[in-house]
């Protein structure tokens, strides 16, 4: 299991989605999960055999490391990502399910079909696109939602956890066995800010992209019970 | 475009720009030959590089930056102050933002083609082989789609040109030097630094500008193209019309 299986799950649950639902897609893969992997990973490669302490003590190293670095940035980076990949997959298991009982139904009511005729219609009803409305609409409202939670979240607590987004140079330690108080120098801090903070714009641009997608499925449901009370209204 | 890369121990980042090829390769369809001959030195000559060549240059940018001096500490700052960002991750990022104006191209080619199947319904003409020819028909770069490409080919432009002067501003001279005098906390004093591999990178910086240049020039060109066929096609409808029809004719290709 890789990025390119991530991919290829959900591409495959994209066909159902708005347009703004495919930008967000490529936002993600291309400005996220490949800069992830081909730029920041190679950053943050060394953070721990490159983390120096004025020290000769023993451990005092690992022990400031863990203080300071209680979960790396390309770890969070990454639960992100797998994270606010999956509610797609919530809208992929609806229209399966959808498929799942409209092909029984089409298998009750067209049993007088030869069985290349059976097969035609399974095939049309595998490759149509199923329109966002009614339990499906609800569906990918929520799944919207659970992305923009995710996103926020990780967000919050890469913020709470570092204490902004912005690497520091030099941090003091004194937790045991450092002898008293302890410099230690970080790697590379200030190509791991400028990724910190082109990771956060991107999760910020994807943020938009839901609310946006959200407020268009809000605008086309209106649309919709609006057209319907017309409808019964002039009859 | 067969693009074969050669075999890599480490498959998982290879796995990445070779699918990413695979997403850019898809909008080769649609572009100019001028565009085509753009996506082949893009893949070959900077992308291909950077993974095969640069990226190993660069590997031990970091280990072997040694200062004079036993003050731990003291490298780390003086490879932080010297290196704020290394040159492979800029590449890296630059590639990826010069690649994508292609995708907005993909996306107008993908929304016409959505058009033309709604139209093709309504025209009663929904049989299955209609609708594939749609999908597999190459689009004519007029109207709207031309504006798309050609404002595609100016932000790949804008962003070109843009890193070139980021790289300038942060490594001036495109030179790497051998020795660097650093001052920073916690170094005493001023200490000697050396970069490793000075030579080598100061080669494949020059390369990879270079090539960014040529990319420049190609994309220049199929800007010029694309308005000599335009004014072309223009002079040449309005050689036998009127110029109100002549503006009738261009709202209606939009």
């Amino acid at each position: 299991m890789s990025w390119p299986a991530l991919y290829t799950q959900l591409v495959g649950a994209n066909r159902h989605a708005t347009s703004l639902g495919k930008i967000w897609l490529s936002v993600l893969f291309i400005f996220r999960v490949m800069v992830l992997v081909v730029a920041a990973e190679s950053v943050w490669g060394d953070e721990q055999s490159d983390f120096t302490c004025n020290t000769l003590q023993p451990g005092c190293e690992n022990v400031c490391y863990d203080q300071f670095f209680p979960v790396s940035h390309i770890r969070l980076w990454c639960l992100q990502l797998v994270f606010v990949s999956t509610p797609t997959l919530l809208v992929a298991m609806y229209v399966a399910y959808r498929n799942h009982r409209d092909k029984r139904k089409l298998l009750q009511v067209a049993g007088f079909l030869s069985a290349k005729g059976q097969d035609e219609e399974l095939e049309t009803l595998k490759k149509r696109r199923l329109p966002i409305a009614g339990a499906l609409w609800w569906t990918y409202a929520c799944s919207l939602v659970f992305r923009l939670l995710f996103e926020a979240g990780f967000m919050y607590a890469l913020y709470v956890v570092y204490d902004g987004f912005q690497m520091p140079r030099l941090v003091q330690c004194d937790q045991w066995p450092c002898p008293n108080l302890v410099d230690c120098f970080i790697s590379r801090p200030t190509e791991k800010t400028i990724f910190t903070v082109f990771m956060a714009t991107t999760s910020s641009i994807c943020m938009v992209l839901n609310v946006a997608e959200l407020v268009y499925l809000v605008i086309k449901l209106i649309d919709r019970v609006e057209k319907k009370l017309i409808k019964t209204l002039s009859f | 475009m067969p693009l074969t890369p050669p075999a890599e121990p480490d498959p998982e980042p290879k796995m990445n720009w070779a699918s990413f090829y695979a997403v850019i390769s898809g909008v080769n369809r649609h572009s100019t030959g001028i565009g085509r001959i753009w996506l082949s030195v893009l893949f070959i000559f900077r992308i291909l590089v950077l993974v095969v060549a640069a990226e190993s240059v660069w590997g031990d940018e970091k280990s072997g930056f040694t200062c004079n001096t036993q003050q731990p500490g003291c490298n780390s700052v003086c490879y932080d102050h010297f290196f704020p960002i290394s040159h492979i991750r800029l590449w890296a990022l630059q590639l990826i933002l010069v690649s994508t104006p292609a995708l907005l191209v993909a996306m107008h080619v993908a929304h016409r083609r959505h058009v033309d199947k709604r139209l093709y319904k309504l025209s009663g003409r929904s049989n299955p082989k209609d609708l594939e020819q749609i999908k597999t028909q190459k689009m004519k770069i007029t109207g709207a789609l031309w504006w798309t490409y050609v404002i595609s080919l100016l932000f790949r432009i804008i962003f070109e040109v843009t890193f070139m002067y980021v790289f300038y501003m942060i490594y001036p001279g495109y030179k790497m030097i051998r020795l660097v005098k650093c001052d920073s906390y916690p170094c005493p004093n001023t200490v000697d630094c050396f970069v490793s591999r000075p030579t080598e990178k100061t080669v494949f910086t020059v390369f990879m500008l270079a090539v960014s240049g040529v990319c420049i020039l190609l994309n220049i060109a199929e800007v010029v193209f694309l308005l000599g066929k335009a004014c072309s096609k223009h002079l040449h409808n309005a050689g036998d019309s009127t110029m109100g029809a002549w503006i009738q004719q261009k709202l209606s290709s939009f």
